[in-house]
């Protein structure tokens, strides 16, 4: 019984943990934002003082600058569609009554659990590589020039790597709830003559939207800070061609000590996040109510 | 045309036999009502009409054409589920409109019809809701709508009312009776309640572990049961037995009565027996009475009569309703 007692009783019980993760959140924000409006270099730490919006400014009007927003984008939108109709594909395949269902599942989700920094070096040097790499072979094989994927299609390289990482993560989510659609209902569209295709477009699909819809978003929460993946295979090069905004913002404090410039740029990943965040609540969020 | 003829089908489960052997022969625009207790495989014959199973033997033909391996679509049939199955993210419209959009009819065709049907079943207030904002009934008739707009050769209903409140059943109950008067379409219906298949059968199927017992109308069923099962399964409360030397007075190995064949004296009678149940109904009144000789019997009586708890009573058969069964339970 929600009375007017119990609920000042629980606000009062709550306290305590919400003051507590408010600051945890607040001291690093505060910080960032202090610094962001700093001179500090770790190189000349003795020339610190406010700096006003210099710090933006020279973010921004950074050339590389548009380009890791573009780069972010597309990272975050790219492994989004290879893992969500991935997904669902091997969602319904996995959905099947097939001998050995068990296992299959459980090898299915296991490069979730790898770490990104070991997934991408592996990637990187046994499957992309252009001179011993498997993909490297299967070309020579077929009589083709072996792509050095790191040099020629960076980005998309990176994507694939990472799509590979959450495809499982997607499939899961997406598998549990196509076990939980209802038979009966698929049994009413097979009276009703609908095709296969036309189950799966007007009942699968539908039915699948809140869970893709919470793919879509915890997915990008973790997307748009991508970070191991591009340090340990192209450095966000060559040149700044798969450098993304947190990998902008590692090169400005630990490749050239400049905490105030990556101070800002942080404070700017933070409000890109937050209108990527808009925009997808506005966009899918409606899938999440009732 | 909706006739319907069963040969020699036969079901399995992996090794579970479920369905031995059963022959019905459907007529056209016939309310058939699928009886029998739980597990009897009422829904896997429907289901196996429906194509909604695969056959492991027999034939099932519709107007005449083998239809065993045809798809469910294709043997255009049409059912309502007991948890209606409908689609839940499409309005009642979209729902209703379904089976006519997968068939490919032109969208002004698909809307008059689906406004027709909604008249007829009074949802046109409801249409652009979904179902989750349905009420059972209205979600019963949403599901019955998506059955009527592709005019079938038969609907199939399994147990279509046992999510509804008892007084909801008896208005549902009424206006599928008349929906069955107004198409004249064959109908086959499975439920569990004896006063639906009672009231709104042409002819009942009692089964019982995949056998057909029985196939008849209602009062045959109710006069003329072929068996002590059907005998116990139709009428309520259930028929009493009686074995023993009574049974061999009337030649029999067996007798049944049913409790509304049964007169009560507080005087005289052919067993005497202490109340050990009275349900005074008003219209009725029902007496579960212990009797030393034969166990407990069943008795109902027309209005009230001044009976109760404890009271010792005389309980006889009225010897013309008697039904006689032999030792293999068949009727004599
Ligand atoms: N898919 C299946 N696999 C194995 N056994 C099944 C399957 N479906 C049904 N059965 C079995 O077949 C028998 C008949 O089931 P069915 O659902 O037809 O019974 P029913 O008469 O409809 O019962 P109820 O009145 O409880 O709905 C049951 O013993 C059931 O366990
Ligand atoms: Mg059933």
């Amino acid at each position: 019984m929600a009375t007017a007692h119990t609920k000042t009783l629980s606000r009062i019980m709550n306290l305590p943990s919400i003051i507590l993760l408010f600051i945890w959140m607040i001291v690093p924000l505060g910080m960032t934002i202090y610094y962001s409006f700093q001179r500090y270099n770790l190189l000349t730490p003795q020339r610190r003082g406010f700096n006003g919006w210099f710090n933006y400014e020279f973010f921004i009007t950074d050339p590389a600058f548009f380009e890791a927003i573009g780069n972010t984008l597309l990272l975050v939108s790219g492994v989004l569609a290879i893992t969500i109709i991935g997904g669902v594909l091997l969602g319904i395949l996995l959905n099947q009554a097939i001998v050995g269902r068990g296992i299959v599942r459980i090898l299915f989700i296991s490069p979730f659990f790898i770490m990104p920094t070991v997934s991408a070096l592996i990637w990187k040097n046994m499957l992309m590589n252009p001179i011993y790499g498997i993909f490297a072979h299967i070309a020579e094989f077929f009589g083709a020039d072996p792509v050095d994927f790191f040099a020629v299609i960076p980005l998309l390289s990176i994507i694939i790597i990472v799509a590979w990482q959450w495809l499982p993560f997607a499939t899961l989510i997406l598998l549990t709830a196509m076990q939980s659609l209802d038979q009966e209902q698929q049994e009413a569209a097979d009276m009703d003559g609908a095709s296969t295709l036309a189950k799966f477009y007007y009942i699968t699909l539908p039915h699948l939207a809140r869970a893709i819809t919470v793919v879509i978003l915890i997915e990008t929460i973790f997307l748009l800070s991508i970070f191991a993946e591009i340090l340990v295979t192209t450095n966000g090069g060559p040149g700044t061609a798969s450098t993304n905004l947190t990998y902008m913002v590692y090169n400005r404090a630990l490749l050239q000590y400049d905490i105030g410039g990556a101070s800002a740029g942080g404070i700017i990943a933070v409000i890109l996040a937050n209108i990527v965040a808009i925009f997808l609540i506005r966009a899918v969020g409606k899938n999440l109510e009732a | 045309m909706g006739n319907i003829v069963l040969e020699k089908v036969h079901k399995c489960f992996g090794d579970v036999e479920v369905i031995p052997s059963v022959d019905l022969d459907i007529k056209d625009g016939e309310f058939v009502v699928f009886v029998g207790p739980s597990g009897c495989g009422k829904s896997t014959l429907l289901r196996l009409i429906a194509g909604l199973e695969d056959l492991t033997g027999g034939k099932i033909i519709i107007d005449g054409v083998d239809v065993s391996d045809s798809t469910p679509a294709k043997r255009e049939l049409a059912m309502v589920f007991q948890s209606y199955a409908l689609y839940p993210h499409m309005t009642v419209r979209k729902n209703i409109a379904f089976p006519l959009k997968m068939a490919g009819m032109p969208q002004d065709e698909i809307d008059k019809k689906v406004m027709a049907a909604a008249e007829s079943l009074n949802l046109t207030d409801y249409l652009e809701r979904t179902p989750g904002l349905l009420s059972g009934g209205q979600r019963q008739r949403v599901a019955i709508g998506r059955a009527i707009v592709r005019s079938p050769s038969a609907f199939l209903f399994d147990e279509p009312l046992s999510n509804l409140d008892a007084a909801l059943r008896v208005n549902m109950r009424i206006e599928i009776t008349d929906l069955h008067k107004e198409l004249k379409t064959t109908m086959i219906y499975v439920t569990h309640d004896q006063v639906e298949a009672m009231t709104m059968a042409d002819r009942i199927v009692v089964l019982q572990a995949g056998d057909v017992e029985q196939f008849g109308t209602p009062l045959d069923l109710y006069n003329k049961p072929v068996n002590r099962f059907v005998a116990g399964f139709i009428g309520s409360p259930k028929m009493n037995f009686v074995k023993g030397k009574d049974a061999d007075e009337f030649d029999a190995h067996e007798i049944g009565f049913r409790p509304e064949h049964m007169s009560v004296s507080t005087t005289k009678g052919r067993w005497k027996g202490v109340v050990s149940v009275a349900e005074h109904l008003g219209a009725d009144t029902f007496l579960h009475v212990k009797t030393d000789e034969v166990g407990t019997l069943v008795t109902r009586s027309d209005g009230e009569i001044n009976v109760n708890y404890g009271d010792t009573v005389y309980v006889s058969p009225n010897t013309d309703k008697i039904y006689r069964f032999g030792a293999d339970g068949l009727a004599l």
